[in-house]
């Protein structure tokens, strides 16, 4: 029976980096599994959620709630950020007992991100990719501490061929994004990239590696005020590369 | 910095954070922050002895009514006082009323977060107590004249060539940047204070009710000098302090000191069963307690933030929090800073007047899984901060109009499908002239709240367009 999922490719995902959703299509494709695309999904309601708007939040959730629930299908999402939104937060918006409750219990057990479904639904951590780099991993924030993968990413990147992996010092410190945060409080935001920037720079990597939108526009952006050639780059873009489709798509980031 | 605050002001401080700050602070508790590490690998048991904390502080917070009066039984069935009060203002009084009676003119303190809470420092300086703080950190702050910037170290944002200039002006004594020379002038300065006080100030770190013992944790020995050589001890003590019995306090200090310090223990761990009792025993003739709620108690009607108060101030969430190490202390306006201080003080003080703090964070989740008792401190901001934005039924919202309405007009907009992918089309047209090699360097108000930080990447969504191109073609 061939695995079949729901894509759920986010705000941030959709507005800058569609190259990483190509890339997840591509990969889960070649891996065997089916894509579908609910057109009707918006937002999760995550900003709203986490700037104290918690009834804007439980409207989007609604909605979110309807267009994902039409399938049965798990959902993806090249996001952990807003797959913990969708598993721990829903839980929150909705008092225990109301239908919306029951379907956001049901819908957050079949929410995966993205290199979570990889590990721990497909049970693969070698997907065949090539990628011959010097790059260097930040742990982000709601992968590893939100939803508790701490090795996943990792593994998948580890049996990358070609790809040399080194460690980065405060890997697992949060780089300052924060979502509202950033722009609540730039200039703490500025002085945690500048920490994390600094890191990034000292391990000689062509690229860093996250699996948030948000850590990637926040350091991306973060080393090119810098001066720096070191790319951000999504794990799944590294995953996605192969000897015959040639890498990485992306042009400037 | 420890009278209470009207409006705390974390943005504009952070706006101008002294550049010699951060350096120190991070220093420091990075140091703290390795210790910590090692002591939890040596313990396997780590995660079970956290669930087992907070289950206690919990429980112990669900019973506080029962454990509290308890605790005032057997204090006063040893031979000590227990005070009740509401708020900072009375239990001030009530240490002011204890120290008239016995016409006490000097006062020696161990460092206490609860008398930071009530101010009391100003208050007793203004009836005319000579007041000195006997922890080295509080001494030093003391002399300066500010607050603590963090929970357990509270002169951690100065160097040693701070301190030693301090010295050299304040005490008249040449003092060199040693730490060992200035820990050994400041204790020359206290000895005599010791000698001549006839009150000796506490706080406390844990109330055992089983035995009415006050526990106090230090690394200086202060802590007995203030509690056995006064005459007259009163302790000031937070009523969510208290814990059943000693074999729930073994849980706590287990988890204490390693997650302050990574020490496995204190070096000193002084219990007070009340005064002494016969002629050649050590301590003071009278013992007093003064509980104090200050809105703890309301913060227990409030089952998610309720949560706030299982915390026994071992400061490792500071310890780990990248805002934190990056803005100081004193960013925080009270007495208490990092992220316990951002759901703290916003309950206590209100949100109308720390309601900045809630969203002093970027939700890293760092502090959380340092907290050895389990304080969901992200799960409480958000608490807070929809307090902020929509209110509830602890407080009406406090966030600006205009802050609100955008909120709903952005909700407003990603809530229509259509409207939303119409919008996405838009994004990259409108934006074009700031675009530069996919990036936009700078953008107008209010975006340059992002791109004077760092550029903000090009709008260039196309995945729906790429999508549907490929399912036509099958
Ligand atoms: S919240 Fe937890 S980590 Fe922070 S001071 Fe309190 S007990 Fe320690």
């Amino acid at each position: 029976m061939t695995q079949k999922v729901q894509l759920f490719i986010t705000c941030l995902g959709e507005q800058f980096y569609p190259t990483v959703l190509e890339g997840m299509v591509t990969l889960l494709e070649r891996l065997g599994v089916e894509c579908q695309f609910p057109n009707a999904q918006t937002c999760c309601g995550q900003p709203f959620y986490n700037s104290g708007f918690q009834s804007e939040a439980g409207k989007l959730a609604k909605t979110w709630l309807q267009t994902f629930g039409q399938s049965e299908a798990p959902i993806v999402s090249p996001s952990g950020s807003c797959v913990n939104m969708v598993r721990h937060h829903y839980l929150e918006l909705f008092p225990a007992g109301t239908p919306e409750h029951a379907q956001a219990v049901a819908i957050a057990q079949r929410t995966y991100e993205f290199t979570e479904y990889l590990v721990h639904v497909l049970n693969v951590t070698d997907v065949g990719a090539y990628f011959p780099h010097k790059v260097t991993y930040h742990a982000s924030c709601h992968v590893l501490r939100g939803l508790g993968l701490r090795t996943e990413a990792k593994q998948l990147l580890g049996a990358v061929r070609g790809l040399e992996m080194i460690p980065l010092n405060g890997e697992e410190t949060c780089c300052g994004f924060g979502g509202v945060f950033s722009v609540v409080y730039p200039e703490i935001s500025r002085a945690m990239l500048r920490d994390k920037v600094q890191n990034i720079l000292a391990t000689g990597a062509e690229m860093v590696v996250a699996s948030d939108a948000g850590c990637l526009m926040n350091i991306g952006g973060g080393l090119r005020k810098a001066g720096s050639s070191i790319r951000a780059v999504h794990t799944i873009e590294i995953l996605a590369a192969t000897e015959s489709n040639g890498g990485l798509k992306r042009g400037a980031q | 910095m420890s009278e209470r605050p009207t409006y705390i002001k974390f943005g504009e401080y952070t706006e101008h954070i002294p550049a010699n700050i951060p350096a120190a602070v991070q220093q420091a508790t990075g140091r703290f922050l390795d210790l910590y590490q090692t002591r939890v690998s040596e313990m396997p048991q780590w995660e079970e002895l956290r669930q087992a904390a907070s289950d206690i502080r919990l429980h112990t917070l669900e019973n506080l009514d029962f454990y509290l009066e308890k605790m005032e039984q057997n204090v006063r069935a040893v031979g000590g006082q227990v005070h009740w009060t509401a708020d900072a203002a009375q239990a001030r009084a009530t240490v002011l009323e204890i120290a008239k009676e016995h016409n006490v003119k000097t006062a020696v303190k161990v460092k206490s977060m609860a008398t930071e809470e009530i101010g009391l420092n100003h208050a007793l300086e203004a009836a005319g107590i000579q007041t000195y703080e006997t922890d080295l950190g509080e001494f030093i702050i003391q002399l300066m004249g500010t607050g603590p910037s963090h929970i357990i170290v509270p002169a951690v944002h100065l160097k040693k060539e701070e301190v030693a200039d301090l010295f050299t002006q304040k005490l008249g004594v040449k003092a060199p940047p040693d730490p060992v020379k200035l820990t050994a002038i400041a204790r020359a300065t206290l000895r005599e204070k010791f000698l001549s006080a006839e009150m000796g100030i506490s706080g406390g770190n844990f109330l055992v009710a089983e035995t009415g013992t006050l526990v106090i944790v230090t690394n200086e020995g202060n802590g007995r000098m203030c509690t056995t050589m006064p005459d007259l001890h009163v302790a000031v003590v937070g009523v969510d302090k208290v814990v059943p019995d000693w074999e729930t306090l073994t849980v706590l200090l287990k988890l204490l000191a390693r997650s302050a310090t990574g020490q496995k223990l204190s070096t000193y761990t002084a219990f007070i069963s009340g005064p002494r009792r016969a002629a050649g025993e050590n301590g003071p003739k009278e013992f007093h307690l003064v509980l104090l709620d200050n809105g703890r108690s309301k913060i227990l009607e409030d089952p998610v933030a309720r949560e706030t108060l299982k915390c026994i101030r071992c400061g490792g969430c500071l310890n780990v929090c990248p805002v934190y190490k990056n803005v100081g202390g004193f960013a925080y306006g009270w007495f208490i800073s990092g992220p316990i201080g951002a759901i703290f003080s916003p309950q206590i003080l209100g949100t109308e007047a720390a309601r900045e703090l809630p969203f002093a964070s970027s939700l890293c989740g760092a502090c959380a899984d340092v907290c050895p008792v389990k304080v969901p401190i992200p799960k409480i901001l958000l608490h807070l901060r929809r307090r902020v934005v929509e209110g509830d039924q602890f407080a009406p919202p406090s966030a600006p109009v205009v802050v609100r309405t955008g909120a709903k007009l952005g909700a407003f907009v990603l809530g229509i499908p259509w409207l939303y992918r119409f919008g996405t089309r838009l994004l990259p047209i409108f934006t074009a002239p700031f675009r530069k090699d996919g990036w936009m360097p700078s953008l107008p108000a209010p975006a340059n709240l992002w791109t004077k930080v760092r550029p903000f990447p090009a709008f260039r969504a196309n995945f729906r367009q790429w999508w549907a191109k490929r399912t036509k073609r099958g």
